[in-house]
């Protein structure tokens, strides 16, 4: 056995991988040092201001700029037409995503708004705020035209067909099935029923969506200074939809002040911006504010899903059959497209059970909203919902306590290498040892009790569990496969330097997880250096190996071997050197803590700084044939499964107050198997993290619109998000089934909180108002919808 | 069409004279005339805390806060807490607890946290939660924040016994 992959050999020298150890560029943000996007000031820097639909739907005009173009220190207006002759137009599809279909979209419409919020004109100015001046002044002839807003009316007959070419509204449906699901409900002991509904919501990161663009003309060079999580692809489609060359294209990527998937996309806004760069010959500046982002950064989860599960007499799952339909806005967003979340939804139902008979339907439909994607846990929470509302469903008409029902259908440990009824292949999940565990840390029977003593005195507790999975180490059957050039493969490039110090450059980002931690890390302990003496480098198409970035949950699983692998295989090349230098054998020799040691005895023979000052000066010295590539590069995609799913449990502790509906979050509990773990310090912290931003989609967050298309509450002060006050203390457990697919073994674990956070709340509210026969399924579970429930209020 | 404003302050310690429109908020006229970038914009209604810094040592939103109304003010910044060392146990606290992720609510966050352990010394965790409440994090969940508030609480508390 490798002794990196060896749990013994944790306390040895330069052991990093697997200890809580702090993130080297935290010491940086602390102290206000870091460098996001609107920290960077350029010579000759312009700034961009759009003129945005006021419409959900609305045929564009004549658009005068004389009134805005007389401002001091305004430089030029932009409107479709002109950047159309600059931009090749996108159609976000894929085409393993059979039958989808989406209009062509431009940085800016040429005719038509088909949303609130979608930039129309863009005004350049010395100033974002003479812009905004600027922008307030444009006048554009709109004239309104009816908009398809309500999804469940999008594919009727007398709906506006937003884009007439398409023929429908539809975007892309799919069933999943196995087995007879009709049998089994018709043979059923029990079956269980409910519709449920998730809101509308959005990422709100808190630094917004910023892009600096810069065109040189003399040298023909396109640089992007970009908050992003993927800046090779960005890279690609600035060059494919500017025409530039790839190689002429630079994108850089400093901090990012988060990102949770709202940050992988390609905003028309933004190639607005780089083209403007290109036409302009300056760099252009837009750093979107918190009123456009809240209408133009992709929104997510607008889900309806009708569900229904059967069981048999002794309590066993024997078939799951949902209906999901999803609103994606005007456009299938670029290049991930919109179809994913919904497709993600048919997958995942059901994922952690065993049953034979699987029936899922999406339904993806344009709409006049601003337009869906891919956000953190895609599918994921409304997968686990509908599922886990169903299990507790089915608990309740079986007289099953919730633990129980869920220990008897639970796939069970041991049962792996296993395929799921949705299709999906699994490695290895450990669902009932992360359920054991979860029932220990929680002490479950006290909670029981005290719930009930409680009850008593009219307080009404309630406990939820949601076990879910997670799609972790995406190969390219997520979107290579469909023709989207993004890349399933990572890479990391480690070198020696001189005075014995080594630099990791990786395709993977940083957008404030630790990926630069974990892999300082694993590049210390695979060369055999102090940790100290390891810098990494991230974010820069230019100096980094190609990769697909951060997302996905693919920075420590694929990022990661890669970095292991590199790093071991620098250690050999400077191995082959020492033996060379002391005339040994290379399997004789090790590095261990920045020396050369004699691998059995352990004693030093020689510092590597001694050897890399050899390497690099006296080369001369060294025998001629010699190699002496204290430079590795290695790169790491996964092959054997599509994914590697991830799993773990969760639950909520939380109390209703039956007189106002109002939600207090006591405690919060999450056992999670991500493989194995670099860093616990930062896993749990995601883990946090990603419940925490489960919560806010479960109780709070809701992109409310009016029956015409407006947005109704896009400001901080309306779209309420997680503060601290009404956050509970999460307790983080793990379970480690590391995958034999890398060396490494880690999974992701960076959207597991957030996948099962929701279907734990919504199980421990109807647990709390079990005794009125009062149940929710729809989020955000606002106090209006608890007291409607309890028949205390009407649902507006 | 906008007006100007002859303004004098202090700015982490140091004189600072400048022209400024009317209409700019003090977050911009830290990032914009000064540099001063630690300090970030968030929402610029008041609601995410990102902007906080200190005026004559309270801290204040610097988006609701206009320049020209500065003159004769000490405005502290993350910048010039940090050179000064006045926080350094709590920064330390922040790192050590991973209680900072993508790092654009800590400067704001930390002066927060600053100024409830000047004001209360050993808060409950409740306590900590209701004074960083008008704070946005997205991405720790807060726990992690409120942890390292609460260490740097006793660790300030196990200094002074012993002294």
């Amino acid at each position: 056995m490798n002794e990196i992959i060896d749990p013994s050999s944790v306390d040895r020298p330069n052991s990093y991988i697997g200890k809580s150890v702090p993130r080297p560029n935290a010491a940086k943000l602390v102290e206000g040092r870091g460098q996001y996007v609107d920290d960077i000031q350029l010579p000759r820097l312009l700034h961009v201001a759009f003129v945005r639909s006021p419409h959900a739907h609305a045929t564009i005009g004549s658009i005068d700029a004389s009134a805005a173009l007389r401002l001091p220190g305004v430089r030029r207006l932009f409107t479709g037409r002109e950047l159309a002759q600059h931009c090749e137009p996108w159609v976000a599809v894929l085409a393993h995503l059979k039958g989808m279909k989406s209009a062509p979209q431009l940085p800016l419409p040429l005719e038509r708004a088909t949303w609130v919020g979608e930039a129309v004109a863009a005004v350049v100015a010395d100033s974002r705020a003479v812009a905004e001046d600027a922008a307030a002044k444009v006048a554009i002839a709109y004239e309104p035209l009816a908009a398809a807003v309500d999804m469940e009316i999008a594919l009727d007959p007398a709906t506006i067909v937003i884009h007439p070419t398409l023929g429908d509204n539809l975007c892309f449906q799919r069933l999943n099935e196995a087995g007879k699901v009709e049998e089994a409900i018709a043979a059923a002991h029990r079956v269980v029923e409910a519709t449920f509904l998730s809101g509308r919501h959005t990422g709100a990161t808190l630094e917004p969506r910023s892009i600096l663009a810069d065109y040189n003309r003399a040298s023909g060079k396109l640089t992007v200074y970009h908050s992003t999580q993927a800046p090779h692809m960005m890279q690609g489609v600035f060059a494919k939809h500017l025409r530039l060359a790839e190689g002429d294209v630079r994108v850089i990527c400093s901090d990012v002040g988060g990102s949770y998937g709202i940050k992988v996309h390609v905003y028309p806004d933004e190639v607005a911006v780089a083209a403007i760069a290109k036409i302009m010959g300056r760099p252009i500046k837009f750093i979107a504010d918190r009123l456009e982002s809240f209408v133009s950064d992709i929104h997510a989860r607008d889900h309806r899903i009708k569900a229904r599960m059967a069981v048999d007499a002794k309590g066993h799952i024997t078939a799951i059959d949902v209906d999901d339909l999803t609103g994606i806005g005007p456009y299938s967003v670029y290049p991930r497209t919109s179809a994913v979340e919904g497709n993600q939804v048919v997958n995942l139902v059901g994922g952690p059970y065993h049953f034979a008979n699987f029936r899922a339907k999406t339904t993806v439909v344009f709409q006049n909203k601003t337009p869906t994607c891919q956000y953190r846990a895609v599918g994921h929470p409304i997968a686990t919902a509908v599922t886990e509302g169903l299990v507790d469903l089915a608990a309740e008409a079986l007289g099953l306590d919730p633990v129980e029902f869920r220990r008897r259908n639970l796939m069970k440990d041991g049962t792996y290498p296993r395929t799921s009824p949705a299709g999906m292949k699994f490695e290895g999940l450990s669902h009932e040892q992360s359920l054991d565990t979860l029932i220990r840390m929680m002490d479950y029977p006290a909670l029981r009790a005290e719930q009930s003593r409680l009850r008593a005195q009219g307080i009404h507790r309630g406990l939820g569990f949601a076990s879910f999975i997670e799609l972790t180490n995406p190969s390219p059957f997520m979107y290579g496969v469909g023709g989207a050039r993004i890349s399933a493969q990572d890479g990391c490039s480690v070198r020696i330097d001189p005075d014995g110090s080594v630099m990791a450059a990786t395709g993977v980002t940083e957008q404030g997880q630790g990926t630069e931690a974990i892999i300082r890390q694993i590049v210390a302990e695979a060369v055999g250096v102090p940790i100290e003496t390891v810098r990494v480098l991230t974010g820069d198409t230019l100096t980094t190996p190609y990769g697909g970035g951060t997302w996905a949950c693919r920075g420590a699983g694929i990022g990661g071997e890669a970095a292991l692998q590199a790093g071991l295989a620098v250690k050999q090349a400077a191995l082959t050197v020492a033996a060379a230098m002391l005339q040994a054998q290379p399997d004789a020799l090790d590095l261990s803590d920045g020396q050369i040691v004699d691998k059995h005895s352990r004693q030093p023979r020689m510092p590597l700084a001694e050897l890399a000052r050899i390497v690099y000066f006296r080369g001369d010295t060294l025998p001629p044939d010699l190699p002496r590539e204290l430079l590795q590069t290695r790169h790491f995609i996964t092959k054997q499964y599509p994914f590697a799913f991830t799993n773990g449990v969760q639950a909520s502790w939380l109390e209703v107050d039956t007189e106002t509906g109002m939600i207090r979050l006591i405690k919060h509990w999450c056992v999670e198997d991500c493989g194995r773990i670099i860093n616990p310090l930062l896993v749990d912290e995601q883990v946090r993290g990603g419940i925490v931003q489960g919560l806010g989609g479960a109780l709070y967050e809701h992109c409310l619109y009016s029956p015409t298309g407006q947005l109704l509450n896009a400001s901080m002060a309306d779209y309420l998000v997680p503060m601290a006050a009404e956050m509970p203390d999460i307790e983080v457990g793990h379970v480690e089934t590391p995958t034999k697919e890398s060396l490494l073994g880690a999974k992701g674990a960076g959207e597991a909180g957030t996948a099962g956070a929701p279907a734990a709340v919504m199980n421990a509210i109807n647990d709390a108002l079990k005794p009125f026969g009062a149940k929710v399924f729809a989020q955000p579970f606002t106090p209006e919808r608890i007291l409607a429930a309890l028949g205390k209020a009407q649902v507006r | 069409m906008t007006r100007e404003v002859q303004v004098s302050l202090q700015v982490n310690g140091e004189a600072v004279s400048r022209r400024v429109e009317a209409r700019q908020h003090l977050i911009d006229f830290l990032r914009l005339e000064l540099g001063l970038t630690g300090s970030h914009a968030g929402c610029e209604h008041g609601v995410c805390g990102a902007c906080t810094v200190r005026v004559d040592g309270r801290i204040v939103r610097g988006c609701l806060v206009l320049a020209a109304s500065l003159d004769g003010t000490k405005v502290e910044t993350i910048e010039g807490v940090s050179d000064s060392e006045q926080i350094r146990d709590l920064q330390d606290a922040f790192i050590a607890r991973n209680a900072c992720q993508c790092g654009y609510c800590t400067p704001g966050m930390l002066l927060a946290a600053a100024a409830l352990l000047e004001a209360n010394p050993r808060p409950t965790r409740a306590e900590i939660r209701e004074y960083l409440a008008g704070n946005y994090c997205r991405c720790t969940g807060y726990h992690a924040i409120v942890d390292a508030v609460e260490a740097t609480a006793a660790a300030r508390a196990r200094g002074s016994r012993q002294d």
